[in-house]
């Protein structure tokens, strides 16, 4: 491996620090109103009084919490990584810092513009492509300053090679941005109205959609936060990366066929049979470079297994590989079409998202801002590794009762739909399906909840940690805190 | 390969470039047959563009984020075609920008809902889904029927529609507000209506006063258009291709 040790301390540059603080902060921030909708959400589908016309009904809500959780906690710990990441494996400052404060505030302006949006029923109607053409326009100037300012700092580097977690990060910021223009393209019925045509229509718009909306998946929330797992979990170990050749061949197979699986979410609908054979090909080959990633992920603990024992930050990690090889493993399976022809369009899908989502994207992020934090406000650690752990078991719990209700909810309405009496007649009518699910919708909610509580504890212990003494002596010796002019 | 993998490490837009051509493959090989194949979406009679009423009403569908619980989209699998009708053609979702498939089925399938029930059923479910069936977990829509249908952009987006390829000619476009209207008119003479949208289109009060429809009337309408286009009748699955076919030869 090229650039996992650490800079020797007498070369080492002054980073820019203060912007990763400040995007570590927003990520928390939305992560938690990201997840307070989440649980309203839940309720209201256990019980519909929580639904507040006009603005608070679930249509309505629904993209805040995917946007909020996805784009806002999502997008911001990817900037907080990807600028920490990259200065310290090339070995150099932002290209430019002013760059990276104008994407900062410009992608919190874009998030405020979308959510507000929706609660007015300002929206395109593209599940995760919600935003309407100003908001999507505006996203697009605040993109192409990052991925400059990403690049450049990459051809500033000093060191020779680049690090296999830049080759993660690149790929996203460059995907997303592809995806995000050819999804997005549409006709705004006036220059003074909100509201705009997809420019895509019919047949032709499910597939660019899916394919935008399964590579926000890939990209966005897979190969982003690889890049993430591929620095901070050698870092936390203490440990290079297992395999310098399995790196190569996960990057490359992972971006190649990632994109080619987004007709898995149209099988058996109007879309061209080939096109869903693609898909669910694809989709089948792309378990092996997921697993190879986690593989490459977990093994690099090789020879440090005893570090799992007393570090909840290491089992944060851990614990995210384990689910990312879970979610991939489910994820190729339903994309079998005789399996999707039971879970697509029940619980089940919620169940899959949300074991990655949970699981494998919160998680690896958390256990990347527990490194961050101390390092970055230069403290000697945590402020309570207990709390760490308490955060750790109680989300944990909350996942798993939140997939495990999904999977019974999903499987159960799946085989309720396609129920038939001895007579040849459907047994159930739909909203007996949606009866039988009031209980699972409940004890989903509490996996939510749980999940909440946890990142409300994390919140704490961050708050209580950035407010402890720094060590005075010896923090010259540190690379020192760079001011952000 | 290792070796020739360190060129690419060195070299930071070698890696772009070999990125950018690795994630772009499939998209290629998988999107631009479907805008060049003629199989893509068998021609099929009846499928029309919405009247503007209905497309007042689809808007609404898209603000309120109906396509988040329900799907517009049966598949040819025999418990839904029993349950929702015949499975749904590319064909019928032709003129939707964007497609209205969904994802989720929160609540039951769409595609062919026009005509099942009454418009008085619509209008009191939508306004308390509670009071229809008790068990429904539906959010209320009361708040419809006290707006009225934005009327003064109704031209410009059926403007922009027609700039993305829905066939609303320069007559459709001249008519829009008169069409809207006078679609919620049952005295009126519904001939210049018919003329442009089909003798199936038929005006009739939906709950709101006639002639100045509320946004309740326009998601009605939309609904109740929903699967009607084609007549399942007379469709027979492989002929319109083998006329095509004929023609063609």
């Amino acid at each position: 491996m090229t650039t996992t040790s650490p800079a020797s301390p007498q070369a080492a540059p002054r980073y820019d620090e203060t912007i990763i603080k400040y995007f570590t902060i927003a990520a928390m921030a939305w992560a938690i109103a990201g997840f307070v909708v989440g649980l309203l959400l839940a309720l209201q589908l256990a019980w519909p009084v929580f639904n507040l016309e006009p603005w608070l009904n679930f249509g309505r809500l629904r993209p805040l919490h995917t946007s909020a959780v996805i784009f806002a906690f999502g997008g911001n710990i990817l900037f907080a990584t990807s600028y920490h990441v990259v200065q310290r494996t090339c070995h150099t400052r932002l290209y430019s810092v002013k760059a990276a404060w104008f994407h900062f505030w410009g992608y919190q302006a874009f998030i405020l513009m979308a959510g507000l949006g929706y609660l007015f029923g300002v929206t395109q109607g593209k599940e995760y492509a919600e935003p309407e053409w100003y908001a999507d326009l505006w996203l697009t100037v605040v993109w192409v300053v990052y991925f400059v300012n990403y690049l450049m700092t990459l051809t500033m580097r000093k060191e020779k090679h680049i690090y296999v977690a830049n080759w993660f990060f690149l790929s996203f910021i460059v995907t997303v941005a592809i995806l995000h223009l050819v999804n997005n393209i549409s006709l705004p019925i006036s220059l003074v109205s909100v509201k705009s045509y997809s420019f895509w229509g019919g047949v032709q718009s499910a597939l660019i959609q899916w394919w935008y909306g399964h590579n926000a998946v890939g990209f966005f929330l897979t190969a982003g936060f690889l890049g993430m797992m591929y620095y901070y979990v050698p870092k936390q170990a203490d440990r290079p990366v297992y395999s310098y050749r399995l790196s190569i061949i996960h990057f490359w197979s992972l971006i190649f066929i990632y994109i080619w699986a987004g007709p898995h979410h149209l099988l058996y609908t109007s879309l061209p049979d080939w096109a869903q054979t693609l898909g669910m090909t694809f989709s089948i080959m792309l378990w092996m470079p997921s697993w190879g990633g986690m593989i490459n992920g977990m093994m690099t603990l090789s020879g440090a297994w005893h570090k799992l024992r007393d570090d909840p930050v290491l089992q944060f990690m851990i614990i995210a590989l384990s689910f990312y090889g879970m979610s991939t493993f489910e994820g190729p399976l339903m994309s079998i079409k005789t399996v999707n022809s039971l879970s697509h369009y029940t619980e089940w899908t919620i169940g899959h998202v949300h074991a990655g989502a949970l699981g494998w994207v919160a998680y690896i992020s958390f256990g990347a801002i527990y490194y961050l934090v101390p390092h970055l406000w230069k403290k000697p650690g945590m402020y309570s590794r207990s709390l760490i752990s308490l955060h750790l078991w109680i989300s944990t719990v909350g996942i798993v009762v939140y997939i495990a209700s999904m999977w019974v909810a999903g499987i159960m309405e799946g085989l309720m739909w396609r129920a038939y009496d001895d007579m040849g007649f459907l047994t159930y009518s739909f909203v007996e399906t949606v009866q039988a699910k009031h209980i699972y919708y409940i004890i989903r909610a509490v996996g939510g909840g749980l999940f909440l509580i946890g990142a409300l504890i994390m919140v704490y212990n961050m708050w209580r940690t950035i407010k402890l003494p720094s060590p005075t002596a010896g923090a010259a010796a540190q690379p020192a805190l760079a001011a952000a002019e | 390969m290792l070796e020739s993998h360190k060129k690419l490490e060195r070299n930071s837009i070698l890696l772009l470039i070999f990125a950018v051509v690795a994630v772009s493959i499939g998209g290629i090989v998988e999107i631009v047959p479907l805008f060049r194949m003629e199989t893509t979406i068998e021609p099929v009679k009846g499928v029309r563009p919405l009247t503007p009423l209905e497309l007042a009403g689809q808007d609404i569908y898209l603000r309120e984020g109906c396509n988040t619980c329900h799907s517009q989209q049966i598949r040819p699998l025999r418990d839904e075609v029993q349950r929702y009708g015949h499975y749904s053609l590319a064909a019928e979702s032709m003129y939707d920008h964007p497609f209205q498939w969904g994802s989720k089925r929160t609540g039951p399938d769409l595609a062919r809902v026009g005509g099942k029930y009454s418009n008085t059923w619509h209008i009191e479910h939508l306004t308390d889904p509670r009071q229809v069936v008790p068990e429904s977990i539906m959010p209320r829509y009361g708040f419809l029927a006290r707006t009225e249908v934005r009327t003064w952009d109704m031209a410009d987006r059926m403007k922009a529609l027609a700039a993305v390829g829905v066939p609303y000619s320069r007559d459709h476009i001249a008519n829009a507000v008169i069409d809207l209207q006078i679609q919620t008119m049952p005295d009126e003479d519904p001939t210049e209506l018919q003329k442009r949208y089909g003798p199936k289109v038929s005006p009739q009060l939906y709950g709101g006063s006639a002639g100045t429809p509320t946004e309740m009337d326009a998601l009605v309408a939309y609904l109740q258009q929903l699967g009607t286009q084609v007549d399942f009748t007379t469709y027979n699955p492989d002929y319109e291709l083998k006329k095509k076919a004929e023609t063609v030869r």
